[in-house]
């Protein structure tokens, strides 16, 4: 059950995207995001589409895999195509009752149901290629000129990656309180509201003191090994950019360059 | 009145890159009121199949009978099936959530849709078995010791008057006292109302001399299925798997092969001392010194 969500996970291969600087792929999906925002026509969909489809391929991760994530999020998708297909004001092309529905905001629910999904896929490529350690570094290292105005870049990171690398711990936790309360009796699935959130007492109250604890332990056994903070400090795996990393960001050029001349020219 | 595990597989995340065949084809037949050591190695699949028995997880093939009764019937009442298979989870302390020890316990009765005095009437009853003192009643099971918070919650299980009990390593993380402490009332447990207790671990000491049966696991397959004495004798193939005998039976094989005829199947210190002064006193021609 719990194990399915697949949003914001690491899927071990070694195609050539998991073997980019986690710098590339931060600036690249920052970029795909940005400019899915610009895109005017659907050239530019088709444009980026085809991109993300190379993506994908090039990732070697299965589709599937990469699809299932979506259902996590499938609700708020539908929500939100709902709402641009029932208010959006302007000509109508069918109604029924007191619905509504425009030209207009078919339009707009096709076209803000494709954003949504390109930016969750193009962000989940990220996460399924990079480490949650690599993540980090690389955001770190992004980051590195807003030291000089007193962001502490360090620190930043650090509760990030401590975030990410507790998801999954979190998650098997959850599992594991559920499964030992189901085995006491406890029924997470039927009756009414009011009673299933009640029922998420035994798993709740649990769950949190394992997180403190959890987070107790991880302090003391930071400062035992004399963690304090990221002055001076190195890294064992510093990164620096290749080739292929070079060639990388010409390819994001160009997919930038190309998503300007579609919104210019088509 | 039996648990028969027929042909059971299970694989986790079954086409991703973490694909793992965590029960390869297991067949097993579980009697009433037997005491069963459940031994493996990390990962050798012994949780999974605790977790099966009882129907938290779902096998992808194979059957499992409770009673005679297959538990993945479509119209099977699992609910009732985990009122009869109790499960301690490992590190069952990580599961209290009420405010107080008496009204943990009270969770599982209460589940079981039973009446106000008979669910108190159990959890006085399961506190007595794991031997909490009744002064503990109202104070909050966060305050209390690693010990103390495991019996808690053991006596959560026991409330709901379990045929079968199954206790994934229950003893880990305790000090040594604690340890037999828990043990100790677990075979008492087990004498006194003759459940079926079913005990995972991954130390043979700790278990060797409490259980009847031994099933040794590992990756995901039965590697041994007997009495600890015959599943002992194998000691040089336990190794192999990530295991080991107790420490008495190597004392006894190692005497052996040195040339004193002593009898290799003791698997308790106690059992062992037995074994070497009746051959002592038989007498085999070696010298006693005393010094």
């Amino acid at each position: 059950m719990i194990r399915d969500i697949t949003i914001g996970q690491y899927y071990p291969s070694n195609s050539i995207l998991h073997k980019l600087d986690p710098r590339v792929k931060l600036v690249g999906t920052i970029l795909y995001i940005v400019f899915l925002f610009f895109i005017q026509n659907y050239y530019g969909y088709i444009f980026a589409a085809v991109f993300l489809g190379l993506i994908i391929t090039l990732s070697k991760v299965p589709v599937k895999f990469i699809l299932r994530g979506l259902k996590a999020v499938l609700f708020l998708l539908l929500f939100m195509v709902a709402f641009n297909l029932f208010f959006t004001p302007g000509n109508e092309a069918f109604s029924f009752g007191f619905i509504r529905v425009t030209w207009e905001g078919i339009e707009s629910a096709i076209l803000m149901g494709l954003r949504l999904i390109f930016l969750l896929l193009g962000s989940s490529i990220m996460t399924f290629t990079t480490t949650p350690n690599q993540l980090t570094d690389g955001l770190e290292k992004l980051m590195g000129p807003l030291k000089k105005i007193k962001v502490p870049v360090h620190e930043i990171s650090m509760m990030m990656s401590i975030a990410l690398r507790f998801i999954p711990i979190l998650m098997e936790e959850t599992d594991k309180i559920m499964k030992a309360q189901m085995a006491r009796g406890a029924d997470f699935e039927s009756g009414g509201l009011i009673k299933r959130a009640k029922s998420l007492i035994p798993l709740l109250v649990p769950l949190f003191v394992s997180a403190f604890r959890r987070a107790n332990d991880l302090a003391m056994a930071m400062e035992a090994r004399c963690y304090r903070g990221g002055e001076g400090r190195t890294k064992m795996k510093p990164l620096k950019y290749a080739g292929k990393d070079m060639l990388a960001y010409l390819i994001l050029i160009m997919y930038v360059a190309g998503i300007i001349a579609i919104n210019k020219y088509l | 009145m039996s648990i028969i595990i027929d042909k059971l597989n299970y694989i986790y995340s079954t086409g991703t890159a973490y694909e793992k065949h965590a029960l390869k084809n297991i067949n097993l037949v579980i009697n009433d009121g037997e005491f069963i050591g459940l031994i493996g190695h990390t990962g050798s699949g012994k949780s999974t199949l605790t977790q099966h028995l009882n129907g938290l997880m779902k096998g992808t093939s194979g059957d499992i009978y409770y009673n005679g009764e297959n538990i993945y019937d479509k119209n099977y009442n699992m609910k009732s099936l985990r009122n009869k298979v109790g499960l301690v989870f490992q590190y069952p302390e990580h599961q209290l959530f009420e405010t107080t020890v008496f009204k943990d316990i009270c969770f599982g009765p209460r589940n079981q849709g039973l009446d106000e005095l008979q669910i108190e009437l159990r959890a006085y009853e399961a506190m007595k078995m794991v031997g909490l003192d009744n002064d503990l009643l109202d104070a909050s099971p966060f305050e209390l010791s690693g010990g103390q918070k495991r019996r808690v919650a053991i006596a959560g299980v026991l409330a709901m008057k379990p045929e079968v009990l199954i206790l994934d390593e229950p003893t880990a993380g305790l000090d040594p006292k604690g340890r037999d402490e828990i043990l100790d009332q677990i075979a008492y447990l087990h004498k006194e109302s003759n459940i079926t207790v079913i005990l995972v671990s991954h130390s043979m000491e700790d278990v060797a001399r409490y259980v009847d049966r031994l099933i040794v696991m590992n990756k995901g397959e039965i590697a041994f299925n007997d009495t600890p004495q015959k599943v002992f004798a194998n000691y040089k193939e336990l190794e192999a798997i990530g295991l080991a005998a107790p420490q008495v039976t190597y004392v006894m094989n190692e005497l052996k092969i040195r040339g004193i005829p002593v009898k290799t199947t003791p698997i308790t210190v106690e059992e062992a001392k037995e074994e070497i002064l009746r051959v002592l006193k038989k007498g085999t021609g070696l010298e006693i010194r005393n010094d």
